[in-house]
């Protein structure tokens, strides 16, 4: 029959371009522990939810022999499909198609899917894995990743985009990732750089391998440029998943609820913040103390860990927490924690998402090399994105809040709807000792003992000053309360927070300390 | 918390804090004032040219040498009047970014 015939034609043509850069190439992708760019659509999205485009796209290069060449489906998948039925456009680079190389055609393919995400308000995922540029189509190539970086730019902020690096992701195309909201890398196959090991030593003579320059632990750890890591594809897999669960679809809508959950009772609220404000404690214990399930998905977990970022859920409704760490250089703030929370709490603003501030910070960083790294206008993106955020803002001050780090960490003055207080907390222009030092000099000084005088002093600073109270009397504090309170305070809060108005100027956009 | 260990003790103005410390910081450079009797590589390059010998006399504004890096002649300069005390380098030697190549005196 002529139908069957057709139908026939076309499971043939399938079947050709679906083999990729054929059985050879594919047995070299699966050698280096990697998965084919299908495979790797089909295990991150629902069974049988992928509708694939642009099948039958060619490139039509003509220079260097390339119209000998075929290029089945350009070395890009497109398409879109479901993730937990939550609808998501995905592109996923074949690396086994001419290196995943990017040309016209390719880029075109994945113009049009980052187009169509736009249009229909989903999240974008981009699984990227190739060589670079496909030289052979010389400023082509160039003129595509342009195309794509401008999509970047244009849909942030409107669509969740999340990057995926499976594979070598350098040159140009390192930027298009840059530009995204999350970078998710996998050890020993993602690498990222601007130039190469390669390039760097003939130029430069510095040696050095791709996984020290650009692996994906260099980028989790020291550049920051990756905000999760796993050890394996699958493992990275579960990580998107999971996250596209906390995050709503586009910027006009709010996260899936879900069901409302207690947190475990091991997570003891009571006995997890030493009284001494020198001692460290574990503050995502707090925060587990505190979300639903006791679940904390913690984002760019070893990227400066002074800092906790992350969501959890508060009442079924996902909450974005930033947290100082004091179990690492004692919470403090400075050029690195300021750059990753700043950028956290524009995501989660960009995205209504309500935020949690838990604080606990002996402040800025001084030294010179902060200064040097310009910890002056790092840290302003931290006071910048609190003020310009208008999603619920709730902050918990734990124990110390000392000087413009108190100022910093979501405060009243930057406009957070609601600050409690424990009655451990510290609220004070700087720590008793410092303060003790500069008020009571003369006291100090004149005494026949200094150093007796001295404590007495801090001792004297430390009732009258270093507690909630003052804060609280001045209304800077709406409430002090128990830490097995926090708990109820905050559910309540978001739940009354659920349609907070709040109009800022009309502006084309403002001018954050980048 | 079991990862007693590995803490150390930050200090942070007059307060003290038993807290975990990060590799950035314990390797962080102390600062060193910049020495202008000091020609460093502010670039890693090739010295193309020097124009210098040992104790030959120099003024502010000399040409000292050219250092090519990145399709780029630099020609460094020199910031004071005073002395070749040392070279340090030789012509077509490759060097990384900070090298000392001269001394002035």
């Amino acid at each position: 029959m002529p139908v069957n015939k057709k139908i026939n034609e076309l499971h043939e043509k399938r079947r050709k371009v679906l083999l990729g850069g054929g059985e050879q190439a594919i047995e070299k992708q699966k050698a280096l522990g990697k998965r084919t760019a299908r495979e790797r659509i089909m295990s991150l999205l629902d069974e049988n939810s992928f509708n694939e485009y642009d099948l039958f796209v060619e490139h039509d290069a003509r220079d260097f022999d390339m119209d000998k060449k075929s290029l089945p489906s350009d070395g890009v998948i497109i398409g879109s499909g479901t993730i937990y039925k939550a609808p998501v456009a995905v592109f996923a680079q074949d690396f086994t198609v001419a290196g995943g190389s990017l040309g016209l055609m390719h880029s075109r393919k994945i113009t049009k899917i980052m187009d169509y995400a736009l249009k229909m308000r989903i999240p974008l995922i981009g699984i990227n894995d190739s060589g670079g540029a496909r030289i052979q189509e010389g400023v082509n190539s160039l003129a595509g990743y342009g195309e794509i970086f401008f999509r970047n730019t244009i849909s942030s902020g409107v669509i969740p985009q999340i990057s995926v690096i499976l594979g070598p992701c350098a040159g140009g195309a390192v930027y298009s990732p840059a530009l995204t909201d999350f970078v998710f890398v996998v050890d020993n196959i993602s690498k990222m750089f601007i130039t190469g090991p390669e390039v760097i030593k003939t130029v430069l003579g510095e040696e050095i391998s791709m996984e020290d320059l650009g692996g994906a632990r260099v980028h989790s750890e020291v550049t920051g440029n990756a905000h999760f890591f796993a050890m394996t594809e699958e493992e990275c897999f579960d990580q998107i998943k999971k996250l596209i669960t906390f995050i709503p679809w586009n910027n006009g809508q709010k996260a899936r609820m879900f069901e409302p959950c207690e947190p475990k009772p091991e997570y003891n609220i009571n006995k997890i913040v030493p009284e001494d404000p020198s001692l460290p404690y574990d503050v995502k214990d707090v925060i587990r103390a505190i979300a639903d399930d006791s679940d904390f998905f913690e984002i760019m977990e070893l990227y400066a860990k002074n800092i906790v970022i992350g969501f959890g859920r508060m009442g079924g409704r996902t909450a974005g927490f930033v947290a100082n760490q004091p179990l690492e250089m004692a919470g403090v703030l400075d050029v690195n924690s300021s750059d990753k929370a700043a950028r956290f709490i524009r995501y989660c603003d960009a995205f209504n998402i309500p935020l949690i501030t838990l604080v606990d910070l002996p402040g800025y960083m001084p030294g010179v090399d902060q200064e040097h790294a310009g910890v002056i206008r790092h840290g302003a993106k931290l006071l910048y994105a609190y003020s310009e955020a208008t999603v619920p803002k709730l902050t918990v001050i734990l124990r110390k809040a000392y000087g413009g780090g108190y100022i910093a960490m979501s405060s009243r003055h930057l406009r957070a709807d609601f600050v409690f207080a424990w009655p451990s907390a510290e609220i004070a222009v700087m720590g008793p000792e410092g303060a003790a030092n500069i008020i009571f000099r003369k006291e100090i000084m004149s005494s026949d003992d200094p150093d007796s005088m001295r404590k007495q002093k801090v001792e004297e600073y430390k009732i009258k000053f270093a507690n909630p109270y003052v804060a609280a009397s001045r209304g800077y504090v709406d409430a002090v309360i128990e830490p097995s309170e926090t708990r109820k305070f905050l559910l309540h809060s978001i739940e009354v927070s659920e349609n907070k108005i709040i109009t800022l100027p009309q502006k084309k956009h403002g001018l954050p300390p980048f | 918390m079991n990862d007693n260990d590995e803490l150390g003790y930050l200090k942070i103005g007059p307060g003290i804090y038993k807290t975990r410390i990060s590799k950035n910081f314990l390797t962080r450079k102390t600062y060193q004032p910049a020495d202008p009797r000091i020609i460093l590589s502010f670039i890693p390059g090739t010295v193309l040219d020097i124009m210098v010998k040992p104790g030959q006399l120099v003024f502010k504004g000399d040409d000292l040498m050219i250092l090519d890096a990145m399709k780029m002649k630099n020609r460094l300069k020199c910031n004071m009047d005073g002395k070749v005390k040392n070279i340090s380098v030789r012509k077509g030697d490759k060097v990384s970014k900070g090298t000392v190549m001269i001394e002035l005196e």
